[in-house]
């Protein structure tokens, strides 16, 4: 790897403000490593930076294609947005660019985000660079593997039940869910509206940080986005003296494979050694957290994804007369996952059915909260693993949804309870990356990404295919 | 359990076809999903308010002010069919 490929993305736009490193230079180098990509990461990949001058100097981003981007494909891995490209660019892409980070491609993902290991894109899957046989996780599985594979300095991905965090934990990097409402949903193309928020994913906790940093802020085409109340620092700490940290036994005991936990246990004795204070907490309802997304999440989509009907945008698979056309259209468009998903969710939502599943769903959310709550009058993070398991094999989980639907049992609660919650590299098991779960109450964000940092830098991983080119 | 009959009437409303094996395949996964869903039957919920939306806003207000939109044209292209400033679609008596 060329020392331009060693750079983390805030060490790049340094050199670049410095005049040590070209921005033209570095944009050349990772235009020409995105468009080599072997993993299937990359769905798209631009020609010419689209950035002005900025604090971000021109370092690009990779882009989940879930986002719009005007002019540019943007299907969300779906083949029933097959050919379209939209009339404008989501409010966070454009701010990155205003910040100075063009665009670099779209990434993989699975279709409407709905997955956990990017098999449900309607693209194929795309392989983790740690072990190409395995999933990268999902379903921000490209955004993870440009970066672990060096093939983007940074990227944006979406996460409504762990999208962002569980895929970082799989490719040994750095996700950040934020708060519901930092930052502004408008160009996403929706999912879960309830749930959604966009985030980065980053080879650092610093990069991390400076990227979110760029992103927040309330957005008149968002009415749920909010002002976030303090400057996002970059991060410094570099001891955890008096920090509390909640250990959940719900979320760290049961289900979680043995590597896993050993993993886990060290980055605890870490947070011992810098120290934090370690705390048992309960998060009783967090097990129902599962049932609970899998209702809410796939009502909310059966909603968003009624446009998709062969009228104004996309596919149109027949014009045999109106009732087939927008019922084939969304046969041949859609993937089983997503016809999945509509299904389950039309249901739960129908006459009949709507309070037992839906209406009961909503009340276990406000539990859910509570519980968080609670648990945030005792301490000031929780920690947890991001995923039970490390990467799996690819087909391993594709013919059991509920086996599926597993893989999100650690970061399906906090965005049910619109927490933040990042995912940092805590080690190896038999040669994967696992992943590290810090959450803290809505906006802690700068509490978050310091304990982070903190404890990245005692932690000190070193592995990422990103290193060896 | 969700049987065939059922699994037919939802992909009805959800303008979904599915094809003879998808509504097997669907029914069968389905209620494995909803079996595993179910257990939140056990948690007592009735005196629980439900939750919507997770932050606490209320009426989020903005003057009325207004603006350009994009041009019909622009979006029309973006349609399967168009024609006379509109969405083309097939009669839906046909």
């Amino acid at each position: 790897m060329s020392e331009l490929g060693l750079l983390s993305a805030a060490q790049a736009a340094e050199k670049i403000r410095a005049g040590e490193v070209s921005a033209d230079e570095l944009w050349t180098f990772y235009r020409e490593r995105a468009a080599a990509d072997d993993l299937n990461a990359y769905l798209w990949v631009a020609d010419e930076p689209d950035a002005g001058d900025g604090p971000l100097a021109g370092v690009p981003v990779a882009v989940k294609d879930l986002f719009c981007v005007e002019g540019v494909p943007s299907y969300a891995a779906s083949r029933v947005l097959e050919g379209y490209k939209p009339p404008y660019t989501a409010t966070s892409v454009r701010k990155l660019r205003a910040a100075g980070a063009p665009v670099l491609g779209k990434t993989n993902m699975d279709e409407f985000a709905m997955g956990s290991s990017n098999e449900n894109s309607g693209f194929g899957p795309v392989e983790n660079p740690w072990d190409r046989e395995r999933v990268p996780g999902g379903s921000s599985g490209g955004s993870a593997a440009a970066v672990a594979a060096g093939s983007a300095p940074w990227a944006i991905g979406t996460d409504t039940g762990g999208s962002i965090r569980q895929p970082a934990a799989l490719c040994g990097i750095v996700g950040l869910k934020p708060t519901y409402g930092a930052v502004s949903r408008y160009g996403m193309i929706a999912f879960a509206s309830s749930l959604d928020q966009c985030g980065p994913l980053t080879r650092d906790v610093t990069d991390a940080a400076l990227l979110f940093r760029h992103m927040v802020g309330k957005d008149p085409c968002d009415s749920t986005s909010l002002e976030f109340p303090e400057e996002v620092a970059l991060p410094t700490a570099e001891r955890l003296d008096g920090v509390r940290f909640g250990v959940p036994p719900e979320l760290t005991g049961e289900g979680i494979e043995d590597a896993v936990k050993a993993v886990f246990e060290e980055a605890l004795a870490k947070i011992e050694d810098l120290g934090g204070e370690l705390e048992e907490v309960a998060l009783p309802h967090s097990p129902h957290a599962i049932a609970a997304y899998y209702l809410i999440a796939p009502a909310e989509a059966s909603a968003n994804l009624s446009r998709y009907d062969g009228v104004r945008f996309g596919t149109r698979a027949t014009d045999e007369d109106l009732l087939s056309m927008y019922e084939e259209t969304r046969a041949a468009g859609f993937g089983a996952e997503v016809k999945r998903r509509i299904m389950l969710g039309t249901y739960a939502l129908s006459a009949g059915y709507y309070e037992a599943y839906y209406g009961r769903a909503q009340r276990v959310r406000t539990k859910i909260a509570d519980d968080f709550r609670d648990a945030f009058s005792k301490v000031d993070l929780i920690v947890t693993p991001t995923s039970p398991t490390v990467a799996f094999k690819l087909g391993e989980r594709t013919d059991d949804p509920w086996a599926m639907y597993l893989a999100d049992a650690c970061t399906v609660p906090m965005p049910l309870a619109g927490i933040p919650a990042i995912s940092i590299p805590g080690g190896l098991a038999d040669g994967l990356p696992v992943g590290i779960q810090l959450a803290g109450p809505a906006f802690s964000e700068n509490r978050i990404l310091d304990a982070a940092y903190a404890l990245e830098q005692a932690i000190g991983f070193e592995g990422g295919p990103w290193r060896d080119g | 359990m969700i049987d065939r009959e059922q699994v037919l009437h939802v992909a009805r409303l959800a303008r979904l076809r599915l094809t003879a094996d998808e509504v097997e395949r669907m029914s069968s996964e389905l209620s494995t999903i909803l079996d595993h869903i179910e257990r939140i039957n056990e948690l007592d919920l009735d005196s629980v308010e439900p939750t919507s939306h997770v932050v606490e806003v209320e009426n989020v207000l903005r003057a009325d002010e207004p603006r350009e939109s994009w041009p019909r044209e622009q979006i029309l292209e973006l349609a399967p069919d168009a024609g006379d400033g509109g969405f083309r679609v097939p009669s839906p008596g046909a």
